[in-house]
């Protein structure tokens, strides 16, 4: 494992990873790269068919093993395979929240959204919020970073 | 997971300076040729090239390559493109990882070399680790059934059982209502070439009825699917003197069930008004005109047209009709241009947001400025009002004129049409039926609007026609031509191959609490005796490979294939590495 990356100026740069779904809010987060708008590079993307297959336990790995924070980019209501695919990702949201809990880690260090495959300037601007609240949060493995 | 060591091949993609301009990829390939496992790294300028893809199955064969990374584009642009390559090398295709450093990486970071370059090595080391935990998998092959199953009789789904019986599949058509034809049969003359919606539907209906392949169902409803891909079991329920269920085994089903037109408010721009009618039923009043104009036994000397009733609402609405419905202008224009040519003229005058007769129905909008309507382009946030004069009953539009600097333009009319749009149909039981993904506007949603346009998340389900959303019939048509060659692509070959990527039970770990049966919408997962206890088995066919069932499990017995626990866990192992190149 290794310590937080370091932005240009020496500051705290968060790392997020982000849950996307193949068929629609990995679209949308290429569509930013196509647009060429920028976020940080401490931001890496895993897809999956859908959010709704998320183990709570991998925001928690994700934690353990030095991210600062996971960004679930769900699909919302456009989710084609299950109608109740937003419930269902709250639902896991809320999971991964009290693992993180109890491992002692703050409940912000999870987050979702609905991301569509259009919607590469929202995905941007959740990705500079995000990354300042993490930022102001401090590096989440605080003992070793 | 086999024991020797693999043997991976990875490549990383120049792009041709898209992805090299922004990230080192010779220090991306530094940084990885040493990971466990892996037997060769290179870059290429293109790796889809057929040079590259040459090099590839060359690289595998001598090599005895067992695993392949591409570290290039989008896997959405180039996923199959190298499956394919994996295969030709002798390898299995779900050996194979692509990596995104184009979209994900070297785009977004043209403001950041080395952030790039250090961001696209965790990305080639997650890709490298999940590789590693890859296991061949076959496709799923299942025998499929040379029959479909069409739902809806108007044009499209009349042109797509007539399509799918002209290669050769039997096909049924369900059809609601007690006559085939839709919308369309009511429709008098279409643009551009002058035949009415009603002789068009005729000859059509004649060549169904005609061919012996077809089976038509009237007063019809499909009511229940079970089975899977290539070989669904449906329900059909006709109504009649007496009524019957019939049972069908269909390898496809091609929903063409159209739209409903949007029903204003009472009150909505004067809707209840006597003169006030929305498009469809101003047509059917032109269609049925020959001399002048008259409604409710009075002249109608000025019509006034108020566009995007229904549509383009705003989102704060609730109504969720914020969709433009892309067919009314052309056909309010149409109709007006109908309605130029009638005895005693009327004064048309339309009141509308955006002119979008798109294509060549900017014809017909050339056309009715030549025949004298008048066009009053009102502002998005200030609607038109339409009121009423009870002693006189004439009706008056008031609304702003963008193009005269907002001036306020007060009409008298003696009917007022509310170009009205397309709504989706309500068909709650259809949709529960098939299981077939609904869109926020309610719409049927396909599963790629460019690259799969006509297929949904249901394998052998497709949709076509205004059920999609909205269109024009000749669009409808197209789309309906393009569910039939889906259909037969599959049909006709006999057996079809699913990808394999779907959940599978740890049985060992499995202690059948029900969970996961409970919450699988497709009924892929149902409850099996082995070994002395009870288990869940998932029918491969039968699963979409969601994974939804995964989180569910409170002993994690169910891992979805290609994106099982330990390649995910993996993946994030890998995109936290230290960076050294």
């Amino acid at each position: 494992m290794t310590a937080a990356p370091a932005a240009g100026d020496g500051a705290f740069a968060p790392r997020i990873l982000v849950f996307s779904t193949n068929n629609i809010s990995d679209p949308g987060i290429d569509l930013a790269g196509s647009s060429h708008l920028h976020y940080s590079p401490g931001v890496t993307v895993i897809n999956l068919p859908c959010t709704s297959g998320i183990r709570p336990g991998w925001v928690l790995y994700a934690m353990q093993q030095g991210f600062d924070g996971v960004f679930i980019a769900a699909d919302g209501e456009e989710c084609a395979y299950l109608p109740d695919c937003a419930r269902r990702t709250a639902g896991i949201m809320t999971d991964a929240q009290r693992l993180l809990e109890a491992d002692g880690f703050a409940p912000e260090r999870v987050r979702m959204a609905a991301i569509c495959s259009v919607c590469a300037e929202p995905f941007t601007n959740y990705m500079h919020e995000y990354s300042k609240a993490l930022a102001a949060l401090g590096p989440a493995r605080k003992a070793t970073a | 997971m086999s024991a020797a060591p693999r043997k991976i091949g990875v490549y990383v993609c120049q792009c041709g300076g898209n992805i090299s301009d922004y990230v080192d990829v010779n220090a991306v390939v530094a940084a990885v040729e040493h990971e466990p496992g892996v037997t060769v790294a290179k870059t290429a300028m293109f790796t889809c090239s057929d040079a590259t893809q040459q090099e590839i199955v060359q690289d595998a064969r001598e090599l005895g390559l067992d695993g392949l990374v591409v570290a290039s584009c989008s896997p959405k642009l180039h996923t199959y493109t190298f499956r394919d390559v994996a295969r030709r090398a002798g390898m299995n295709p779900f050996q194979y990882t692509q990596v995104n450093i184009r979209e994900q990486c070297s785009w977004t970071h043209t403001d950041d070399h080395a952030g790039a370059t250090a961001k696209a090595v965790r990305l080639v080391r997650a890709g490298i680790n999940r590789t590693r935990l890859t296991e061949p998998l076959e496709p799923i092959v299942v025998e499929t059934t040379p029959k479909s199953l069409v739902v809806g009789g108007g044009i499209a789904g009349l042109r797509a059982a007539l399509g799918l019986a002209e290669v050769g599949l039997a096909v049924f058509l369900v059809e609601k209502e007690a006559r085939l034809g839709g919308w369309v049969a009511g429709f008098g003359d279409m643009f551009p070439h002058g035949r009415s919606g009603a002789e068009l539907i005729a000859a059509l209906e004649a060549k169904v009825r005609a061919h012996p392949a077809i089976t038509v169902f009237t007063n019809a409803e499909l009511t229940a699917k079970s089975g899977s891909f290539g070989n669904y079991r449906v329900t059909v329920a006709v109504r009649g003197e007496r009524s019957e269920t019939i049972q069908l085994v269909v390898g496809s089903i091609v929903v063409a069930t159209g739209f409903d037109t949007y029903q204003p408010a009472e009150g909505e721009f004067g809707y209840g008004l006597d003169g006030v009618v929305t498009l469809p039923e101003f047509k059917r009043l032109l269609d049925g005109t020959t001399g002048p104009l008259q409604y409710h036994g009075r002249p109608v000397e000025t019509v006034a047209y108020i566009y995007c009733v229904g549509s383009r609402q705003s989102e704060d609405a609730g109504t969720g009709h914020t969709y433009c419905s892309r067919y009314c202008c052309t056909a309010a224009v149409h109709a007006a241009v109908k309605a130029a040519v009638i005895p005693a003229k009327p004064h048309q005058v339309h009141f509308y947001r955006d002119m979008r007769t798109y294509g060549k129905y900017e014809l017909l909008y050339a056309e009715a400025l030549a025949t004298g309507s008048v066009f009053v382009k009102y502002p998005d946030e200030e609607p038109p009002a339409v009121s009423r004069d009870d002693a006189t009953g004439r009706l008056t539009v008031t609304a702003r004129d963008r193009l005269c600097g907002g001036d306020e333009v007060a009409l008298q009319a003696d009917l007022v049409v509310l170009v009205t749009g397309m709504v989706p149909r309500a068909n709650d039981d259809l949709t529960k039926a098939l299981k077939l993904p609904v869109g926020t506007s309610g719409f049927y949603n396909e599963i790629h609007p460019k690259l799969r346009p006509v297929e949904t998340v249901v394998d052998g389900a497709y949709i076509c026609g205004a059920c999609q959303g909205p269109r024009t019939s000749a669009e409808s048509v197209a789309s309906s031509l393009a569910a039939v060659t889906q259909s037969a692509a599959v049909l006709k070959r006999g057996t079809a191959a699913l990808d394999p990527l779907v959940a599978a039970v740890d049985p060992a770990a499995c202690a059948w609490c029900g969970a996961c049966e409970t919450t699988c919408p497709y009924d892929a997962i149902s409850r099996v005796a082995a070994d002395g206890k009870e288990i869940a088995t998932i029918a491969r066919t039968a699963c979409k490979g969601c994974g939804g069932c995964v989180p569910v499990c409170p002993s994690g017995a169910i891992d979805l294939q290609g994106y099982r626990d330990v390649q995910v866990r993996a993946m994030i192992d890998g995109m936290l590495e230290a960076v050294t190149p």
